[in-house]
């Protein structure tokens, strides 16, 4: 049997409830073997050792004093460096926030804390989710534990990396246009982008506004429902916050076998579809059709256009939520400034990293004078076309299969023009635009050994029945399984 | 003031400046910002408040921490439209949120949340009144129109010291009205009279305090002057920090009468941003259009659409006041007050409203009785008693709800029934509602312990009193034979100072009558 | 490699109150120049009669009531200020 650290929260939690571990041993473990790697992938930007076996100290009392909180008592979960705990750090991997201390709790840290999980450590991403490899944190970069040399995805590269190096037992992250589907898939992990709406956003740094979403890394699709059914629901606090009722996520998946009605986006199996994982998905597929799901291919017209409305709406929304950042009130202030408008330029110039700063300008000039109607406003236009896309798709069928990424993990430092790395997006922007959910699991391994994802696309707020299919997908298959050799070498 | 050139001065007509060369006509248009009074703020539930210690009315959302997120407060949304629906807008059924990007250190998230191209009001207009040939006659009313009313939020405050700047974020987020004026103003006095009427409206609304020395109100002016018979406007100018009304008045005229002597001295004027100085009546240039900014406007993602149906309009239109100029031409037409009385009535709602209370319990053909123990009596003690009370109304607003003018309208009204039934004498009567005010007693009691009704007795007394008075004036005895009857007025006072001013008069007059008719 | 001859850096770099190296100026323009050239094909797109969107699902009237609750004590306001006074942030001299 595996280590703890690669158990999975239906397993520890009956371990914990039936007294044959305690949550200070399950911390212990996940710590120690967070100490083993650490050196080789650097998930984390800071861990608060004695913190968290305090916390899982309460959760072995709570537990005694037959005070149990809820689905992720005693669980050991990490938080990508954008979400908010109090009198923790947070720093969105930016210079900007070097020595920033949150004063307050996200709604999901409130959540997860209310379900008895146990927060520890910030985990890396891109600067202020911006990237696709994490290379882009001002600390350090991560490494893919399948293979040290190459990236783990981004923005929320930490979480995934951590997740599939055992340094935690599920992870939390964001994603704005793939910033969880495809670490997870990088990582050979799960990776569930819920819904636009479905978990609040009252606490993350803002990246996109209209675009971002917490969302769960987990090692099953099991997992992943269990940790989106302890923070999904309506929060007062985020005015796009939507009022749904949730189910039970993790019932759910046992609940209906399918079959269901697939759709294959013929524009998402073209040009710059790796050949591996291009048969990998087609085996997903067969295996679909082998459950005797109907599929059938659809077509996704604007798809060509998802990129270039991605990156003028995102950027926009950066450019206007990233103005905070100005040394003022909280973060880096630049020493020596004349006066405050040099302050300002001072404290932004030394505490953004160059990916930041790109897409601050860019965002600048598409809603600057004279630009707006041509970028931004045409942007939103196209947006509903893309929209109406996926819900004309859905009138055919109950979700959609793609690849999460066209290509697999790759090396660090290989990607250094912008343009080329904002491709890597392809598959998953769509889903952030249209506000769906998305899913990423793992559908095998390139010959190289590195991870292939699965994306399954829902309707929105159905992620009862896209847990399901992918559940029955994962059920059958035993990718979840594997760990890196990391494992047996830590 | 060397620098603006020669400025003399010219006497200002109502909306025209005559000079050497030409006649010129000014426009204005104002942009008034008006805080919303609500308990929390705009985007986020900690409260509003003033004159607190610096930085105790803060939270992630105020602090634009990292994360934080907006969420619109009910109440400001239900005082724009009360607003709206009081100066005449079109509500639009449907408005959104944008942002406003500018950096400055008051400005914590360095966006303002604003409404750019669907404000939630638009048109509608301000009735004002201009000052009238003399203090009793009524003076030209105009009715300005608006361009438009959007909610927003406002600012922290920057305390400047000698090295450097402290910043007080208390204020940020406070709801903030800003109604703008076409430019259809063209003086300093009709500046004036629209910012009363403005304010007057606001107070009367509920709405806001409307209290300028705490913010509540701020205005800036766009000027620009032109000659008579041009219709093209102008090089506009703003005028900033207006921060009274008088200042609004006075900045306008000085800045009226610099432009024209520009354009006398061959001049252009500069289009740019001025600040005037009330204090020296100066103004100087702030910036010019060049540094002009680019905001940047675009739908904030964080926030959902307002809209509005008749349902709520309807609520809210239950819950409007009439305004102060309706209440004027209502209180002229219905109670026959002359304009003086009402002018002194209508500007404080709660004085307006406990006139109409007294003149209820009196009867109406006693308002005037009513209006004038206000106008004089009540007013002038209050004015002893707390000389903020009398001007609550137009500075405070409506605080003191209860009790404010201490003496409940029905006893007012049954002081006036008194005097009119000749049981106490004016003088007395006055005596008596000083100590009203005071006590909060009423009318009837104090006269009583204090012995002020007029002696209803000792007939035979009075009578002798009244033969005393007729026996001593024999020219007055010999004009009432010969049919003046007003001659009949010379015995009572010798009557009243034997009776020590407690006869009744009436009693007096029929007593004399039966005298002289028997004489 | 392309440069986008309408994206005026400075200025921009300006609005967004960046201060810029000339060597990231330069890199800057080049790269966005090419995001910028991707990004011309949207012209292509008919949008005629769409409606823009600014929220995946929209839903209106969203707020709460009136009601103040507390707020951060000034002490955890200001903890992460860079520089403060009599409980205020202080910032250099803001003229104007
Ligand atoms: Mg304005
Ligand atoms: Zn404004």
């Amino acid at each position: 049997m595996a280590g703890l650290f690669y158990q999975t929260i239906a397993r520890l939690s009956a371990d914990l409830a039936a007294k044959k571990l305690s949550a200070v041993e399950l911390t212990q473990a996940v710590i120690a073997r967070a100490k083993a790697v650490e050196p080789r992938i650097r998930a984390f930007n800071s861990f608060d050792e004695s913190d968290a076996l305090a916390q899982a100290a309460e959760s072995d009392a709570r537990r005694a004093a037959g005070r149990s909180r809820g689905s992720l008592e005693g669980i050991p979960i990490g938080l990508k460096d954008v979400i908010a705990v109090q009198n923790q750090p947070l720093t969105a991997s930016s210079r900007m926030l070097a020595n920033f201390v949150s004063p307050y709790d996200a709604t999901v840290t409130t959540r997860l804390k209310a379900a008895g999980a146990i927060l520890f450590g910030r985990l890396n991403c891109d600067e202020f989710a911006m990237g696709s490899s994490t290379e882009n944190s001002a600390f350090h970069p991560t490494a893919n534990p399948w293979d040290v040399t190459r990236v783990p995805g981004g923005s929320s590269g930490g979480s995934a990396a951590a997740l599939a190096a055992g340094e935690a037992i599920a992870t939390l992250g964001s994603d704005t246009g793939g910033s969880i589907r495809q670490p997870a898939a990088f990582c050979g992990v799960v990776g569930l982008k819920p819904t636009y709406g479905l978990v609040s956003r009252y606490g993350l740094i803002a990246f996109a506004s209209s675009l971002d979403q917490i969302g769960p890394f987990a090692r099953t699709v099991g997992d992943a429902a269990v940790l989106l059914g302890a923070i999904a629901g309506h929060d007062e606090r985020d005015s796009t916050s939507y009022r749904v009722e949730i189910p039970d996520y993790a019932a759910a998946l046992e609940g209906r076998r399918g079959p269901w009605k697939l759709g294959i986006p013929k524009e998402y199996f073209g040009a710059g579809l790796d050949p591996e994982i291009g048969a990998a998905v087609e085996r997903a597929i067969d295996f679909y059709r082998g459950l005797g799901c109907e599929v059938r291919e659809v077509s996704l017209p604007h798809t060509q256009y998802c990129l270039d409305t991605y990156y003028i709406i995102a950027t926009a929304e950066a450019s206007s939520n990233l103005a905070r950042y100005d040394g003022i009130r909280y973060g880096h202030r630049a020493s020596g400034a004349k006066d405050v408008v040099d302050l300002y330029f001072q404290s932004r110039a030394e505490g953004f990293g160059a990916e930041v700063k790109r897409r601050i300008i860019l965002g600048t000039y598409v809603l600057s004078s004279g630009y707006y109607d041509a970028y931004y406003l045409r942007a939103q236009k196209v947006r509903t076309l893309i929209r109406r896309d996926f819900l004309a798709a859905y009138q055919q069928v109950d979700a959609l299969i793609t690849p999460t990424s066209p290509i697999p993990a790759f090396k660090l430092g290989e990607k250094s023009d912008p343009l080329a790395m904002y491709l890597c997006d392809v598959y998953t922007i769509g889903v952030n635009l249209a506000g769906l959910p998305g899913i990423s699991v793992p559908c095998g391994f390139t010959a190289a050994g590195l991870p292939i994802g699965l994306q399954l696309i829902g309707q929105p707020f159905q992620e009862a029945q896209l847990l399901a299919i992918a559940h029955a997908y994962e059920r059958e298959h035993e990718w979840s399984q594997r760990h890196p050799a990391l494992a047996s070498s830590g | 003031m060397a620098s603006n050139g020669m400025v003399r001065d010219y006497p200002l007509l109502a909306t025209r400046y005559s000079l050497l060369s030409m006649n010129y006509e000014a426009v204005i248009g104002l942009e008034v910002h008006v805080q919303v009074k609500t308990r929390s703020k705009i985007f986020t539930r900690v409260a509003t408040g003033y004159g607190l210690e610096p930085n105790t009315l803060t939270d992630p959302v105020v602090l634009a921490l990292p994360g934080a997120l907006p969420v619109m407060n009910r109440a400001a949304l239900d005082a724009i439209i009360k607003a709206g629906l009081l100066l005449g807008c079109r509500i639009a059924p449907v408005c959104k949120w944008d942002r406003k990007n500018y950096f400055y250190p008051d400005s914590p998230k360095n966006y303002q949340i604003s409404q750019y191209d669907q404000p939630l009001c638009l048109g509608g207009e301000v009735e004002i009144e201009l000052p009238g040939p003399a203090r009793n006659l009524m003076g030209e009313h105009k009715r300005i129109p608006l361009t438009r009313i959007h909610l927003e939020e406002d600012v922290g405050k920057l305390n400047h010291g000698a090295a450097d700047s402290l910043i007080d974020y208390n204020r940020a987020g406070t709801p903030l009205m800003e109604i703008v004026s076409e430019p259809a103003l063209h003086s300093a006095e009709e500046a004036f009279a629209y910012l009363t009427s403005l304010r007057a409206t606001m107070i009367y609304g509920g709405i806001s305090d409307c209290d300028m020395e705490k913010g509540q109100l701020r205005c800036d002016a766009n000027i620009s002057v032109r000659p008579v018979g041009e219709s093209k406007l102008g090089t506009k100018v703003e005028l900033k920090n207006l921060n009274s009304i008088s200042f609004v008045r006075d900045g306008i005229a000085h800045e009226i009468k610099r432009q024209i002597a520009v354009l006398e001295r061959g001049g252009t004027i500069v289009q740019e941003t001025r600040d005037y100085d009330g204090m020296t009546g100066t103004s100087q240039s702030l910036r010019t259009k060049e540094e002009a900014h680019d905001y940047r406007y675009f739908p904030d993602p964080d926030l959902m659409p307002v809209v509005v149906d008749e349902e709520w309009k309807n609520r809210i239109r239950a819950g409007c006041p009439e305004l102060p100029f309706d209440k004027q031409r209502r209180f002229i037409a219905q109670y026959r007050l002359p304009y003086t009385l009402t002018s002194v009535l209508v500007w404080d709602r709660e004085l307006a409203d406990y006139f109409e209370a007294a003149v209820k319990a009196a009867g109406e053909d006693r308002a005037q009785s009513v209006g004038n123990w206000i106008a004089n009596d009540l007013l002038r003690e209050l004015g002893k008693a707390a000389p903020a009370a009398v001007s609550a109304g137009a500075e405070g607003g409506l605080s003191d709800p209860h009790g404010r003018f201490r003496i409940p309208p029905a006893q007012l009204a049954e002081l006036v029934r008194l005097v009119e039934a000749g049981t106490v004498l004016m003088n007395a009567a006055k005596e008596i509602f000083v100590e009203m005010f005071a006590t909060g007693e009423a009318p009837g009691v104090i006269a009583d312990r204090r012995g002020l009704k007029v002696a209803a007795g000792d007939a035979g007394e009075l009578e002798q009193w009244c033969r005393d008075a007729i026996a001593g004036n024999a020219k007055a005895l010999a004009e009432f034979k010969a049919g003046k009857d007003s001659a009949i007025n010379a015995f009572k006072g010798p009557v009243m100072k034997a009776a020590k001013g407690r006869a009744n008069p009436k009693l007096v007059d029929e007593t004399l009558r039966r005298l002289l008719a028997g004489n | 490699m392309s440069r986008n001859p309408d994206l005026n850096i400075d200025h921009v770099a300006r609005l967004a109150r960046l201060a810029l190296t000339p060597e990231e100026k330069a890199t800057f323009a080049q790269q966005l120049g090419d995001v910028l050239h991707h990004i011309e094909q949207l012209a292509k797109v008919d949008v005629s009669g769409v409606e823009p969107s600014a929220h995946a699902f929209a839903v209106n009237n969203v707020w709460q009531e009136d009601v103040a609750r507390p707020g951060l004590p000034v002490e955890q306001a200001l903890h992460n200020a860079p520089a403060q006074r009599d409980h205020m942030i202080v910032v250099p001299k803001v003229v104007e």
